[in-house]
């Protein structure tokens, strides 16, 4: 049976979802997207140039592939709802990574106004995948509120710093029953593929692939990656151990 | 705690060896295109009034100069703006000479309002106001200020600031913060290079986008560094800010606050915005006219601020910005209603 991903009532062959913010170009995008496989794209609300409908970023991707508009530069829930609200409007669909940040040093995630704003916009009938810092409170809220999935970061937003936030994302993707895609901070395939190890359903990707220096080959080495940590953690990985094993057992003797 | 010293600054100036500058440059570009990619965003300027009550010694539009004062009309900006929107860009920034007498809140609300109906995004550099000014900008539709100190050494300030509005530093030091309290999210700060002790002058900059950092975390900052020029033959800079020093000072700036976006106005020739834009400007000015009523007549009334050393068309912009690998930008924010 092939491995499928469900997600907001959908189902994807892919577990890489691909960022389009950064790139030289929208040809660059454009290549990307088709290399990684990727299924679901977000772009920014902010950056869609409504004046520019034949050149604009949704002329460069895919039309079979899920838009996941996002709310990039929203600092309340507020402004979120907002941007979310004029994405549907402009048509461009109902599914909506919400992105609440009010840190524009270290562009941290308000989880509080990012749990008020899922409350609302899945109410509302949108797909919700909110970004958030991986705390188990704020999870279970934004489960109760209706989220489609959360969007734990790894590590700063931009930073390509890896899992810095290994062992929160491992208590989400233990404890939460909606899909776990670690967003932020994954600046290199092995970075996917040890959050794919771990049990996360799915990545996000955007700086890693928008800066190297060939975006659509680092987007089919990603793609390789989050299959072989997918596939690694439906092997069941050999547990780690702090400490060497003693190849005969303490205690095998009483069973002798 | 100061991040830099006007010490090192100055012995970062005052370095010369070509191989370090090249180590500054890399670490510039590296963190720009890790935080910003190869996104340029793009605005363009819109004079509403040269009109200035105040006495600034380096200052074109100064109020004992004898220039062609001229004010628009709702109609003439709604015409300008229509010319601005015409070129591709969706980000606008409104200036006025340093006049609330001549430009005061109200006319700046209307000038907001009309820009709505064209632009995205939509900052202002005007006058320092009040909070409660600021407030009801916001509330128009605006969404950045844009305030520069010109020198935070006080007694160069009193020396350059000679009459009006403009002489009281402390209201405009404090500015940027009534602007962040009335909650408009973008907030640009500058010096005016060569006007003030440079080193000193920077190193007061970073700190005070540091505060401001601090207790506004949510304001998306940038910085411009507007180098002084020499007025009608008289010589007003204390220091003369070369092209050299002029790279260091913006690539010092990317490496002390790599998310902080760096603004590069038409001042600066072709070549040189060509050369930054690849190691740290984010953010460029293009089709600029810096004359009041500039975009519809080749011979505005109104004397521009500066004269603008790069000439290119926004679609010689957007098309150099395509050749060289970058994304050029032109909305960056969707407006939504800031009540």
């Amino acid at each position: 049976m092939p491995d499928t991903f469900l997600l907001g009532g959908k189902t994807f062959t892919s577990r890489f979802l691909l960022g389009t913010g950064k790139f030289s170009s929208k040809e660059a995008l454009h290549a990307s997207i088709l290399a990684s496989g990727a299924q679901i794209v977000t772009v920014a609300v902010r950056r869609i140039d409504l004046n520019r409908p034949d050149d604009n970023i949704l002329a460069h991707i895919p039309p079979e592939t899920v838009l996941l508009a996002n709310t990039s530069g929203a600092r309340t829930a507020d402004e979120a709802i907002r941007l979310a609200r004029l994405a549907r409007a402009s048509g461009h669909g109902t599914w909506v990574k919400v992105e609440v940040i009010n840190d524009s040093k270290y562009l941290l995630p308000d989880n509080e106004g990012t749990v008020a704003a899922t409350k609302i916009l899945a109410a509302e009938g949108f797909t919700v995948l909110p970004y958030i810092s991986p705390d188990l409170y704020a999870a279970r809220r934004l489960v109760a509120a209706g989220a489609a999935a959360v969007m734990p970061l790894g590590s700063f937003i931009g930073s390509n710093q890896g899992l810095r936030t290994r062992e929160f994302i491992k208590v989400l993707i233990d404890e939460i029953d909606i899909p776990v895609i670690v967003d932020a901070g994954i600046g290199a395939p092995s970075h996917a593929c040890e959050a794919m190890e771990l049990g996360a359903d799915a990545v996000l990707v955007n700086t890693a692939v928008a800066i190297a220096n060939d975006p659509p080959l680092i987007a089919r080495a990603f793609a390789l990656a989050i299959n072989a940590g997918r596939t690694a953690y439906l092997s069941g990985l050999p547990q780690q151990r702090a400490t060497g094993e003693a190849s005969s057992p303490l205690t095998g003797f009483l069973f002798e | 705690m100061p991040m830099i010293s006007p010490e090192e600054i100055r012995a970062i100036l005052d370095d010369h060896n070509p191989v370090h500058l090249e180590t500054l440059a890399g670490d510039a570009r590296r963190l720009t295109r890790q935080y910003f990619g190869h996104a340029i965003g793009l605005y363009t300027p819109l004079y509403l009034s040269n009109f200035c009550a105040s006495h600034c010694t380096y200052c074109g539009f100064h109020s004992h100069h004898t220039i062609t004062r001229v004010k628009l009309t709702g109609e003439q900006t709604e015409r300008e703006m229509q010319a601005i929107a015409a070129l591709g860009t969706q980000n606008i920034l409104l200036l006025t000479g340093e006049s609330p007498q001549a430009t005061p809140p109200e006319y700046l609300i209307t000038a907001v309002r009309l820009a709505k109906k064209y632009f995205q995004g939509i900052a202002l550099e005007v006058y320092p106001m009040r909070e409660d000014e600021y407030r009801a900008l916001y509330q128009a539709g605006a969404d950045g200020v844009t305030v520069y100190q010109e020198t935070y050494d006080c007694t160069r300030y009193a020396e350059v600031h000679l009459a009006g509005e403009k002489k009281n530093y402390a209201f405009r030091r404090q500015a940027p913060e009534r602007v962040a309290r009335a909650g408009l999210r973008q907030i640009s700060l500058g010096i005016l290079l060569g006007l003030g002790p440079v080193a000193e002058d920077l190193a007061a900059l970073y700190g005070h986008l540091q505060e401001l950092e601090r207790n506004f975390p949510g304001v998306e900052y940038s910085l411009s560094f507007p180098r002084l020029r020499t007025i009608k033959a008289r010589e007003f800079a204390t220091a003369t800010v070369d092209d050299a020093a002029f790279v260091k000072i913006l690539c010092l700036t990317r490496c002390l606050f790599p998310r902080v976006g760096l603004n590069l106005s038409t001042r600066e020739t072709a070549s040189l915005r060509n050369h930054l834009l690849d190691i740290c400007i984010t953010r460029v000015s293009i089709g600029s006219k810096t004359s009041v009523g500039g975009y519809l007549t080749d011979e505005p009334p109104g004397d521009p601020q500066f004269d603008v050393a790069d000439n290119r068309s926004a679609g010689d912009m957007i098309l150099h910005l395509n050749a060289h690998g970058f994304d050029p930008v032109f909305t960056d924010w969707r407006k939504i209603d800031n009540i």
